[in-house]
């Protein structure tokens, strides 16, 4: 019973989306008949099976509903828009109580008395031809949409048992080809006399190859002749596409998915085995084994794509629910919708992809007197578009609306402090799009019921990227906006980079991966710069942090740490907005992994996002990426951070999330400046300062570079300790850069490079200094750079421009 | 009539271990181990069963016994859990036991609580005790990574 029930939930559930879909259809294409005949075949499939199986409540919604569709059905009615509401949400109802009957087994308390009212009170709607409609009605429904569920098989059977079973039967034969169970079910049912109707109908659900597969929905032949005439013609028209598929068991296309992973190391290793043997017949033998299991697995793979279609068929009707309720008007393009994407990501994308079209809706398309005033059409187009590119699948939202609004989004932006004001002007346009992304973010005038809430676009994004995609908006004033979604194409295999440190293998998910360098032996000591113990090195002039995996995992050995004096591997991973060096002892080869889930055991363990079987039938982990960052401290300043951020600095203006680098003045005393305005880093020895118009200078990459002693700038005395120490030390340099020309200020010892939030405690005096803030527990000074520079070199900016 | 059950048995550093046959979904050989760093030390890595990928505990390391010898190899009993399969490393197999319930006994009160925990009772048998364990408290590995 708990299968048939569980059958009954899919199928209707499929049909309500078939309801929903064909009566927004239907809406623009009022009186189409094969569309009311889908649609009231729908609704009379669910009636029809919740009679038997003894929801009542639920059997006398769809029954309303039902009435109110032959009516139309038999052009009685026309469609009125209050009519289309009114059957959708009868479809909701509906599919509430299908809902309630999967978690508790029961339709559930409510009863919809209005809904079933509005739905009686409509059919009766025609004024013009009151009595006799009814009266017809009566006539005309009586058979098929009578409420009394068990008595509705057995007439049919008893009174013309010969012509009733044979369009019934055609279908589930042609199916059975495929579904064994099909067949026999099937098989029986001629021979199933009147006292066992019930039992043969059931028979008859579980057996049923598909929803889709069954246009002729139980009790459906008791139907008047002519309705009998026709449908199996139907039926017929609709089997060819039934024939072709078959409902089958996600848990059993899994364990399917596993053994031909399995089959495929069998292969491996045959073939490995194979090598040593000299045997003709035996090599043929195993390439052709080697053939079929790669076919096989590609077919295999295949099951589990299903097209995005399948979550895009409900826009159409949530997008007239909303124009419906905001008074504008909008049509939807499909384009892709055949793209095929894996079960779990299309599981996965289904939120967020509702979220954006609703978005498009009520942000960006106007209303249709701003559209007109626009020079518009009046009616907003919303485009969704799907295709495959590069191993990724793109998905399209756009709309012809307004656009984003740069300005707005920006002040919203510097009022919520999520970045500052000086940071926001230096803000591309695209950067600035993408603010939209951080949460509590929303530039909505109003918070309508559908969105404005600001809680949203951080969701959608999250969610894409928990699956390895990437958002990413564009957008122009007045044209419209669009949002793309790159999702892979899998979850159950991604293309990933095998490493090897200390011996073992890694694989990188390649979604996270820039690029690869590599530092030959020679310049080692050229490229990897520490900043007081930490290692970064400068990538086309921006200082990228390393982090070594050995180090990270603790798998370095003796023996390792030897072994490096070959050539320094650097990965270059980027999360979020930030990169970082991945340092690793040796770079395969790119692969396609079998992603496993690791289990309970292992799952505390941020730093793994999974294991993979590799060729050889060993295993090798992967890296989560982000946990990786996480653990190695790299401070990545994700969402939530900015959400801090937004949330303090709307108390404490003065307080901001920086990136520093951190060094020592006079006297031991700390100070910073932000590492935004650092260009690089260098050391001199003190045999390279000359001295040109009474000023130190060094030859700089075919430039003079003035040199700027900090300490001597904001008081201090380090040249003279410097004598002290007898020898002098090389010179510990920070370049800093303003268009064409770049000073270096000559600082004590660099510290450290630290995120911090920064709370500026008060001014400490001295022109060049900003404040004082509390970094790293201790207090450090502030350095205003620019204010510095142009203390010692007052031309230097003029000269710049 | 005394109920009796069956159970899969193994020893480790010489003591005779049991866990009913109805937990355990195999034994196999030593397969080699893909190690995983920052994981406590007991999980000894990641073996390949069948397509599947399973995390290997030294049951040595998780009773705080001492450490096998290096060359002498584990053999995996697989237990079957609300997780997939999970391999139990041991020292050496034994035979599949019928016991009588009536030879039951609970953990001795003098073992250390740690052991306590994963050792459910002990069975006399007529040569030698039987140390029921629990598996799924075995596998409680309390995974802190760092």
């Amino acid at each position: 019973m708990d299968e048939l029930i569980q059958e009954f939930l899919v199928e209707s559930n499929e049909n309500l989306d078939r309801f929903d879909g064909d009566l927004v259809k239907l809406e623009s294409a009022p009186g189409h008949k094969e569309l009311l005949s889908s649609i009231f075949r729908s609704i009379h499939s669910i009636k029809g099976a919740c009679g038997f199986l003894g929801f009542q409540k639920l059997e006398k919604l769809a029954h309303a509903g039902e009435n109110l569709l032959s009516k139309l059905r038999d052009g009685e009615l026309p469609l009125t828009p209050e009519i289309g509401s009114a059957l959708l949400e009868s479809g909701d109802r509906i599919r509430q109580m299908l809902g309630s009957i999967g978690e508790t087994g029961a339709d559930g308390e409510e009863q919809f008395p209005e809904l079933i009212e509005r739905l009686i009170r409509l059919q009766d709607a025609p004024a013009a031809q009151p009595s006799p409609a009814k009266a017809e009605l009566a006539a005309s429904n009586q058979p098929e949409s009578k409420p009394k569920p068990k008595s509705e098989p057995e007439p049919e059977l008893k009174s013309n048992p010969e012509p009733k079973p044979e369009p019934k039967i055609e279908l589930p034969v042609e199916t059975a080809a495929a579904a064994g169970a099909a067949l026999q079910a099937s098989a029986e049912e001629p021979r199933v006399e009147g006292g066992m109707a019930i039992e043969k109908a059931e028979d008859r659900m579980v057996s049923g190859g598909g929803g889709i597969a069954r246009p002729v929905p139980t009790g459906e032949p008791a139907a008047s002749t002519d309705e009998a005439g026709r449908s199996p013609e139907e039926g017929r028209g609709k089997a060819g596409a039934a024939d072709s598929t078959i409902r089958v068991n996600v848990t059993v296309l899994d364990r399917l998915m596993t053994l031909v992973g399995e089959l495929v190391l069998a292969r491996n290793q045959l073939l490995q085995f194979a090598n040593t043997l000299t045997d003709a017949g035996f090599h043929g033998i195993s390439q052709h084994m080697n053939l079929i299991a790669t076919e096989l697995q590609e077919e295999v793979m295949k099951t589990r794509m299903q097209p995005i279609g399948n979550i895009w068929s409900k826009f159409p009707r949530t997008v007239r629910d909303l124009v419906v309720s905001c008074g504008k008007e909008v049509r939807i393009e499909m384009e892709g919708k055949e793209t095929e994407l894996d079960k779990t990501i299309i599981e996965a994308i289904k939120d967020p992809m509702t979220h954006l079209v609703r978005n498009s809706v009520d942000h960006g398309i106007e209303f249709p007197a701003a559209r007109v005033k626009a020079g518009k059409d009046p009616v907003g187009l919303l485009r969704l578009r799907a295709f495959h590119e590069g191993g990724q699948v793109n998905i399209e939202i756009s709309d012809d609306g307004a656009g984003l609004n740069s300005e707005r989004i920006r002040a919203k932006a510097v009022e919520r402090g999520v970045v500052t004001a000086e940071r926001a002007t230096r803000m591309t346009e695209g950067e600035v799009f993408n603010l939209i992304f951080l949460p509590g973010f929303s530039t909505a005038e109003k918070v309508t019921n559908v969105s404005g809430r600001g809680v949203g676009m951080d969701v959608v994004r999250t969610n894409i990227e928990r699956i390895g995609g990437t958002v990413d908006v564009q957008s122009a004033a007045g044209k419209g906006t669009t949002i793309r979604v790159k999702i892979p194409l899998t979850l159950a295999i991604i293309p990933a980079l095998v490493v090897r440190s200390a011996g073992d293998r890694f694989a990188i998910p390649q979604v996270a991966l820039t690029e690869l360098v590599s530092l030959e032996a020679g310049d080692t000591k050229g490229g990897i710069e520490m900043v007081h113990g930490a290692p970064v090195y400068r990538l086309r002039g921006q200082l990228l942090p390393l982090i070594y995996l050995n180090r990270e995992l603790r798998i370095e050995t003796a023996e390792t740490q030897k072994a490096k004096q070959g050539p320094v591997n650097i990965v270059v991973l980027r999360v979020d907005n930030r990169q970082f060096g991945l340092v690793v002892d040796e770079i395969n080869d790119t692969e396609e992994i079998v992603v496993k889930p690791l289990q309970k055991q292992l799952k505390n363990v941020k730093t793994f996002a999974g294991a993979s079987i590799m060729g050889d039938g060993r295993v090798a982990l992967i890296l989560d990426v982000p946990g990786l960052a996480q653990r190695a401290n790299l401070g990545v300043p994700g969402r939530d951070d900015a959400a801090r951020d937004a949330a303090k600095s709307s108390v404490n203006p003065g307080e901001q999330r920086q990136t520093l680098l951190l060094f020592e003045g006079q006297g031991r005393s700390r100070m910073a400046i932000p590492l935004s305005s650092v260009a690089r880093l260098e050391e001199f020895g003190p045999d390279r300062i000359e001295h040109c118009g009474g000023q130190e200078v060094v030859q700089y990459r075919g430039q003079i570079l003035p040199l700027i002693r900090i300490s001597e700038l904001v008081g201090g005395r380090g040249l003279i300790e410097e004598m002290t120490d007898g020898v002098q030390k090389p010179l510990e340099v920070v370049v800093y850069t303003e268009g064409e020309r770049s000073v270096g200020l000559v600082v004590d010892h660099i510290l450290d490079i630290v995120e911090e939030t920064l709370v500026v405690r008060h001014n400490t005096g001295g022109a060049s200094i900003l404040g004082a803030a509390v970094v790293q527990q201790k207090v450090t000074e502030l350095l205003d750079v620019a204010g510095l520079v142009r203390a010692a070199h007052p031309k230097f900016f003029e000269a710049g421009a | 009539m005394a109920h009796t059950q069956q159970f899969c048995t193994f020893f480790l550093e010489g003591h005779f271990f049991g866990v009913p046959v109805q937990q355990i979904q195999e034994v196999i050989r030593y397969q080699e181990m893909t190690r995983v760093p920052l994981v406590p030390e007991v999980v000894r890595g990641l073996i390949i069963l069948r397509g599947q990928i399973v995390t290997a505990v030294d049951l040595r390391r998780r009773l705080g016994m001492s450490e096998r010898p290096a060359d002498q190899l584990p053999l995996n009993v697989v237990a079957r859990t609300d997780d997939g399969p999970v391999s139990l490393l041991v020292d050496e197999i034994g035979d599949v036991l019928e016991v009588s319930d009536e030879a039951y006994e609970r953990a001795p009160e003098n073992m250390s609580p740690e052991q306590k925990q994963m050792v459910e009772g002990v069975y006399k048998l007529e040569h030698r005790l039987l140390l029921v364990l629990n598996v799924h408290r075995a596998l409680e590995v309390g995974a802190d990574p760092r």
